[in-house]
């Protein structure tokens, strides 16, 4: 049954991935999708990252109390489990969430209500038409949403360290500047790459096959969100393991 | 025309169509009635191309379905305009980018030319001025005829409707047949209609095909209807005592005119 799973997706993936057929409505469709799957995600993932910067900073602060251990590790500890972690795994997972199921029931209610097969009929490469701009907005623009992340996780984690006073502005700068090193920023988008592709694909294969009605757009929205939540948990630790070990 | 030949269809164990042949010609309105699960929405959707049969052939003015390339085949669906039972308009759509959506996607006109003949097939199903609304803003009835519309925003030159009436109320469902039926004079379409609804059948029914268990069991046309001694047709047409008394009327009189 997987198996079947596995090549249906495949299948699908070889029909998405052929040039547009009026490349002007594939541009519309492009900047539309980074929009509703870009632009909309932006406040929510600026809001967790600020919130989660500054846990992280406080928790980190509070396991090296020791005084005999210098104060910059606290923005460095802090800076590293953001970028090399939280931001591309964690937020892509929030992601997951957020746009996963917005894109499994969007086109599963396309599906249940016959708008693909109005698209099908009138001759339109309807997998190409309404998944490809969807891939390509979400590995084009996320990226760019992880660098905002990692950069709202830094000030979060600043923010709370003044707050509190466990850790001085200083010592934090100290410690983002401390051993920093830029492949650290390319695996993180790297993987945020191959994220951003799960994100838009999977959900996509579970909307585009639905059958039934609005029980079922629901449950395909949730199988889309587990099983790409899964599949980025598993090339997290593969391409953890491929580009760091 | 529409030629289909010994059209075989099963889902698993299940044989829902079982050797179908039938004709629709062109400038005609071909329906296909039967009851629920007769095989009338597998048989359509196998003409369309949206169901792969087991065996069988379909013709479109001598073109065989299944031995186009896809390229051919997106070709020969751009010929095609198709009235959905549930509408299927794109809900994110203003009714004008719904009806523009086919000229946009296949044809090389201007803005103000798709403009114009968006206002031009919005005349036609009597909805001018309704452009800038979207389909969850108009009636069903409504949603129907924009369906209709963009059915036939390029000249289509084969006309399918699933269930086109199911949902409206009779004097709205009449004016949808009628406009069917002139349409397909006007533009020679060739049409075909899956209906359960004896009204439509005894208004625009130039060609009747019933279906019963994946099998076709009668054809003929709505004069003949009054007529036949096929016993599935007549249990299926003169199921309600209005439709048997209008039978026993027509047959003592010896004609019908409506």
């Amino acid at each position: 049954m997987y198996f079947e799973a596995i090549g249906k997706y495949f299948g699908m993936l070889k029909e998405v991935f052929k040039m547009p057929q009026k490349k002007k409505i594939f541009w519309e469709n492009f900047f539309r999708e980074i929009e509703d799957l870009g632009l909309k995600s932006i406040g929510l993932v600026g809001f967790i990252s600020f919130f989660i910067g500054g846990v992280v900073t406080i928790q980190t602060a509070r396991n090296l109390s020791n005084p005999l251990i210098d104060k910059l590790y606290i923005g460095y500890a802090t800076i590293k489990s953001i970028i090399l972690e939280f931001s591309p795994t964690f937020v892509s997972i929030i992601l997951a969430g957020i746009v996963g199921s917005y894109i499994a029931s969007t086109i599963g209610t396309m599906r249940i209500t016959e708008q693909i097969d109005a698209l099908d009929v009138m001759g339109v490469n309807s997998k190409n038409h309404l998944i490809l701009p969807k891939v390509l907005a979400t590995v084009t623009f996320y990226p760019l949403l992880i660098v905002v992340s990692m950069f709202l996780g830094g000030l979060g984690g600043w923010v709370a360290g003044n707050l509190t006073g466990m850790v001085l502005t200083e010592d934090y700068l100290r410690g983002i500047r401390y051993s920093f090193e830029p492949f650290d920023i390319t695996y993180a988008l790297i993987k945020t790459v191959v994220f951003a592709f799960f994100i838009a694909t999977i959900p996509s294969y579970f909307g585009y096959y639905v059958k039934g009605g609005a029980l079922e757009v629901g449950r395909a929205a949730t199988k889309a969100v587990i099983w790409t939540s899964v599949t980025i948990i598993i090339f997290n630790y593969i391409l953890t393991q491929l580009l760091l070990s | 025309m529409i030629e289909v030949k010994n059209l075989y269809k099963s889902f698993g164990d299940k044989e829902v169509l079982k050797g179908i042949s039938a004709t629709f010609e062109k400038g005609k309105t071909n329906m296909i009635i039967g009851r629920s699960g007769s095989g009338k929405t597998v048989f359509l959707k196998s003409i369309l191309g949206l169901i792969q049969p087991n065996s069988g052939h379909i013709y479109f003015d001598g073109r065989e379905l299944n031995k186009l390339s896809i390229n051919e085949q997106r070709k020969l669906r751009m010929e095609m305009g198709v009235v959905f039972q549930g509408n299927a308009l794109f809900d994110s759509f203003t009714i004008e980018e719904n009806i523009m959506f086919p000229m946009k996607m296949f044809t090389e006109m201007s803005k103000a030319e798709m403009e114009n003949r968006v206002d031009e097939v919005l005349e036609q199903v009597e909805l001018s001025g309704i452009n800038d609304k979207y389909p969850a803003e108009i009636s069903g009835g409504m949603q129907k005829r924009v369906g209709i519309a963009r059915a036939i925003v390029l000249n289509p030159k084969y006309l399918f409707c699933d269930e086109p009436n199911s949902g409206l109320d009779p004097k709205t469902a009449i004016l949808i047949d009628n406009l069917i039926h002139d349409l397909t004079v006007k533009y020679d379409t060739t049409t075909l209609i899956n209906t359960h609804d004896m009204n439509s059948i005894m208004e625009i029914g130039e060609k009747i095909i019933l279906l019963k268990d994946g099998h076709k069991q009668w054809e003929g046309n709505k004069i003949d209807v009054f007529h036949t001694q096929n016993e599935d047709l007549n249990d299926f047409v003169f199921s309600s005592s209005l439709f048997k008394k209008i039978k026993n009327i027509v047959q003592k009189e010896g004609k019908f005119e409506l």
